[in-house]
């Protein structure tokens, strides 16, 4: 796993939970308690008439639906090497408790892709530090 | 806010010398031939240049390269639409005396990248959200929206290849076009294109093909502005500008709240319209931002040219002209002229092309475009988005 060729992400202090809980194969969101979770997160609730400070990190179920997508023919890392070749899907989640996330969807043939397809997460240990939140058809 | 309509003018617009492959121009060169250009094409001196406004480059730097020391800078760099913002800009910092020449500069190393900057950090949103998810740039992302389009309103490949073949159409009408007749050769791809060309063409990111997405280009642009009165004095016709509009809707594609409508696009647009007094039934002539045949199609239906979902057929309708051959909707003879410079699609595509398309508008309503000349374009649009549908400006220009 140390030859990870893919981009990883940093975290910054106010996304660290998300990235640990990921870790932990835990999908958190920050969660206001008036507008509920959202995503990216941000240490306020970015609905603007609510702009509340008063976060929390709930777990979110890990299900959801396929928002919309597209298949990359691009040799693009880690889609790039005869184990794991393009084309890849590259999809716009949408979760069930509501936020919508990149992600990757892991399907024998990209092609089988249809929008409004239900999924679940996967959690991919890239590395022994970083873990993608990827999604596969129910 | 209709006060800004007729106050301020384009006194000159012009590219570099060349587009397409010029590795011998860094990004800060092209910027400056561009503004070496502008300036000819409006009989003005550098030295008369009191404001800058400059994308993909910090004011500073440019100004620094130029040997000037303008009193107003805009550095709104917000992707392919800065240079429409940087106009309604300039409308504003000339109404108010900020300054009283503008000069709006555009370079980019887009194809042979020679100082051209990196992407952002690995802690930024983008870096965090979506880069891990072997995001490749534009074919990657500006393509995400797509799909929920087809999905919600029955628009089809064979819809958005039309819009390809259009615009192919223009380009075949313009010597400076890098994929028109007259720069490349049919065996290296060049000239007349069909909707089934563009399906057969290479697969880049389903839903796009090849012939679905912009050239890639070295070049730059610019233009200059004047006060209304001052205008009156130049050699060419002024190109007023009668309206304007700016929005910021979201930054990652994967935050967009509706994947089927570019609000960025209808809030620029709104403003637009709002400013100028005018709405779509007065536009003569389109120059909608193409960098992928998807982009303009979201412009009509999100600027009110077409009802949301229609995009598709509309721009899929053909006629036989008198020789058999086909006409294009967008297409030159067709009804609804747009991106009449052979767009980013098959003329040039920097990476920021909004000033390639404010240019051919301001050539357009001049009267200056030879064999692609639109008969009778009064009222000229020019719009797009910067980022995957994530900012827009929208210009309403006129020649009277």
């Amino acid at each position: 796993m140390a030859d990870y060729a893919g981009r990883l992400p940093v975290a910054t202090p106010e996304s660290q939970p998300y990235w640990d809980g990921l870790k932990e194969h835990k999908l958190m969101l920050p969660t206001c308690d008036d507008c509920g979770p959202h995503f990216y997160p941000r240490p306020f609730c970015p609905t603007p008439d609510c702009f509340s400070w008063d976060i929390k990190w709930t777990q979110a179920s890990g299900k959801g639906k396929v928002h919309t997508f597209v298949i990359s023919h691009q040799p693009i890392p880690p889609y790039n090497s005869e184990d794991n070749p393009p084309p890849y899907v590259i999809a716009v989640i949408e979760l069930e408790e509501g936020p919508r996330l990149m992600s990757n969807l892991i399907i024998d043939d990209p092609y089988t892709t249809t929008v409004d397809m239900d999924v679940e997460i996967v959690f991919d240990d890239v590395t022994d530090e970083v873990t993608l939140p990827k999604f596969k058809p129910v | 806010m209709d006060q800004i309509r007729h106050k301020v003018a384009i006194v000159g617009a012009a590219e570099t010398d060349d587009l397409g492959q010029l590795p011998h121009m860094s990004r800060l060169s092209l910027h400056a031939q561009a503004a070496k250009n502008a300036l000819d094409d409006a009989g003005m001196s550098l030295a008369d240049v009191d404001g800058l406004l400059c994308a993909g480059a910090i004011p500073n730097e440019v100004a620094e390269y130029l040997g000037i020391q303008p009193r107003y800078i805009d550095g709104t760099s917000v992707g392919g639409c800065s240079f429409m913002i940087h106009v309604r800009h300039a409308v504003a910092a000339i109404m108010a005396g900020y300054c009283d020449v503008a000069l709006v500069t555009h370079g980019e190393s887009g194809r042979s990248g020679v100082d051209a900057p990196h992407g952002g950090s690995a802690s930024s949103p983008g870096g965090q959200y979506e880069a891990p998810f072997a995001i490749g740039g534009a074919p990657t992302t500006f393509s995400i929206p797509v799909l929920r389009h087809f999905h919600e309103y029955g628009t089809t490949k064979e819809h958005l290849a039309h819009i390809a073949a259009a615009t192919r159409s223009w380009a075949n009408l313009n010597p400076m076009a890098m994929m028109g007749s007259h720069r490349r050769a049919p065996e290296r791809g060049g000239g007349p294109i069909t909707p089934q060309d563009v399906l057969n063409s290479r697969m880049i990111c389903y839903p796009f093909n090849l012939l679905d997405c912009c050239v890639v280009a070295d070049g730059g642009g610019a233009l200059v502005l004047v006060s209304e009165e001052r205008a009156k004095d130049f050699a060419k016709d002024p190109v007023y500008v009668l309206g304007a509009g700016e929005a910021a809707a979201h930054w990652m594609v994967s935050q967009m709240r509706d994947h089927t409508t570019a609000d960025g696009y209808r809030i620029a647009g709104e403003a637009a319209y709002k400013s100028a007094g005018l709405g779509p039934q007065d536009i003569d002539h389109c120059m909608f931002y193409d960098a992928f045949t998807f982009t303009p199609l979201m412009a009509a239906e999100d600027l009110g040219f077409v009802p949301k979902g229609e995009g598709g057929p509309f721009f899929a309708e053909t006629k036989t002209g008198p020789d058999g051959e086909v006409i294009y909707k967008s297409g030159p003879g067709g009804d609804f002229p747009m991106n009449t410079n052979g767009g980013g699609l098959s003329y040039c595509h920097t990476g920021m092309y909004g000033m390639f398309a404010i240019i051919e508008s301001v050539r357009q309503l001049r009267g200056e475009c030879g064999d692609r000349q639109v008969p009778n374009v009064n009222v000229s649009m020019a719009h797009g988005p910067g980022g995957m549908f994530a900012s827009a400006g929208t210009l309403i220009l006129a020649n009277a």
